[in-house]
């Protein structure tokens, strides 16, 4: 059973001059989380518009719940929760005021679907008197939540929902995602951290308007072509700079506090050749280890 | 990097009403250093780069930044450091060459010199064919490369960046590393915050603002050693955990 589906999306902005989104399809499943991850300007947002049919496709075909965004665009708005990337609720209303609101709008009451919001509204209840746009960034972010989900959607898009968030707040709003799934409610969610990707149960990774790839995470790991080394030593700097200009390396990239290399031909003997060239440049403390690729290595060698 | 002090602050307090946003915050930076200044939402960081910038007056404390105080010297202070973050960088409707001008025009570069560096940096960044067009057009990757070129084009002692790679995708993400680690061993100064965690690992030292005060200041692998973490998400998960505040 499908809930979205897209079949070969194209969208132009400027008469043609910049393709935003090239020729998409994939499919997400019933009470699926499925992630949409890449980096600003990838074409996210566009999918996410087109999906909520508030921008019609240049060419192709898209359905939610079987409907066609564009024939059917009524019937889609009334079944699917959309929270856009920017805040767009209504700063000078109240909490309760905003939720209300979406509520009547859809015709139906906070009372009616209280069930689904209430571990997220309980959070808000203290500020239910403040106006939106008063809240704190994580607030905003609960509330916005709230409102994309009080007339109980089919699907729920939720496009960049923790960009510029920090890391703990991050953390709890995939822990909230997670009960959401409980409900058995479609998920479609981007982010430009790739991190979170392995939260996801499927993601497409996406740059330039092109899908890189759709798995699962795990299965995106699996399909990492070569092998994977993390490599430390004192001097990162210099270290970084030495394994590019190293024509043994076939690629290297900078991870936090190792380098993450892969070899042109991988075997123990340039393995130990990598190592005895680093100590003759006086590199000290060398480290190197086989590691599994993350889904940014993934995304970095796709890219490529 | 060297012992030479750029930054130094003593006791620096900002209060809105009863509201501390920034509590008697005292530190060092010195010269070329990548100061990492991490933080939850809401924990300080902007009201404390706003002081530093000498856009907003503190309410008690001092500190002294590229050789200017906080009270008497903001104007000199303004044009001895760079600024970019990632909402405001460059003009949009203006090309390329435009934005140089424009910002190296504003730092106080003379037409002649402004020339050579427009060349230079178009040059470097490998924007020959872009230098004519607006800014809007370009892929976001090469509008943040760019904004940090124009942040120091006037070589000022220290660069303030804030979430300079936010969305950024990540090769260019690490290609913007570059640029930082090159200012840096110009001897420019880098203060940058971050939501990548990565990164707060290729800074030389890392203070971890929570609810206005710094809660730890030191080298990652310090950090990373004091709280037995694997990581420094773990170390900013461990300390940002117990903030009270949850604001932005």
């Amino acid at each position: 059973m499908t809930d979205v589906v897209l079949n070969n999306i194209v969208k132009t902005y400027n008469k043609g001059e910049v393709k935003a989104v090239n020729d998409v399809s994939f499919e997400v499943n019933k009470g699926e989380l499925f992630g949409l991850i890449g980096a600003d300007g990838a074409g996210k947002t566009s999918i996410f518009r087109i999906l909520t049919t508030l921008l019609l496709p240049d060419s192709g075909t898209a359905c939610v719940n079987g409907f066609d965004v564009v024939k059917d665009y009524k019937a889609i708005r009334k079944n699917v929760g959309y929270m856009p990337g920017k805040f767009s609720l209504y700063q000078d209303l109240s909490v309760e005021e905003n939720l209300n609101f979406f509520a009547t709008v859809f015709n139906t009451t906070i009372a009616e679907n209280y069930d689904l919001v209430r571990d997220i509204y309980v959070q808000l209840e203290p500020f239910k008197n403040r106006r939106a746009g008063k809240l704190s960034g994580g607030m905003k972010q609960k509330l916005a939540l709230c409102c994309a989900l009080i007339h109980r959607p089919t699907v729920l898009f939720l496009d960049e929902p923790t960009t510029g968030v920090d890391v703990v707040s991050r953390k709890e709003f995939w822990e909230m995602l997670k009960g959401l799934k409980q409900q058995s409610i479609t998920i479609l969610v981007s982010t430009p951290y790739m991190d979170e990707a392995t939260l996801c149960e499927r993601i497409a990774l996406i740059q330039n308007g092109s899908i890189m790839s759709i798995e699962t995470p795990d299965n995106i790991i699996k399909q990492f072509p070569d092998t994977l080394f993390a490599v430390r030593a004192n001097d990162m700097g210099r270290l970084l700079n030495d394994l590019r200009n190293n024509n043994q390396i076939k690629s290297c990239f900078s991870f936090g506090d190792f380098h993450h290399i892969t070899f042109q031909n991988n075997n123990e003997h340039s393995r130990n050749e990598l190592i005895q060239s680093l100590q003759e440049s006086n590199f000290q403390d060398i480290e190197m280890k086989h590691i599994t690729p993350s889904i940014e290595d993934c995304f970095i060698n796709l890219m490529n | 990097m060297t012992n030479e002090v750029v930054i130094k602050t003593d006791k620096l307090t900002k209060r809105f009403g009863d509201f501390i946003a920034t509590n008697e915050v005292t530190f060092e930076v010195y010269k070329g250093e990548i100061f990492g200044f991490l933080g939850a939402n809401g924990a300080g960081k902007t009201t404390a780069m706003k002081m530093l910038c000498g856009l907003s007056k503190p309410s008690s404390g001092n500190a002294n930044i590229a050789g200017f105080d906080i009270y008497k010297q903001t104007e000199s202070l303004k044009k001895n450091i760079g600024y970019m973050s990632q909402k405001f960088s460059l003009y949009e409707d203006l090309t390329v060459i435009e934005n140089i001008q424009f910002f190296g025009g504003i730092y106080g570069l003379s037409n002649k010199k402004l020339k050579g560096k427009s060349n230079e940096l178009i040059e470097t960044l490998g924007l020959q064919s872009e230098a004519k067009k607006l800014v809007a057009s370009l892929p976001l990757g090469w509008k943040q490369k760019l904004a940090f070129s124009v942040a120091v084009i006037h070589e000022p002692k220290i660069v303030f960046l804030d979430e300079p790679t936010g969305g950024v995708d990540p090769v260019t993400r690490r290609q913007f590393w570059d640029l930082i680690y090159q200012a840096a061993a110009r001897g420019i100064t880098i203060f940058v915050t971050t939501h990548y965690m990565d990164e707060a690992e290729y800074c030389n030292r890392i203070s971890m603002m929570v609810d206005g005060v710094i809660k730890a200041l030191d080298t990652p692998a310090m950090l990373k050693q004091q709280y037995s973490a694997n990581s420094m998400d773990e170390v900013f998960y461990e300390l940002a955990r117990g903030a009270k505040r949850k604001s932005d």
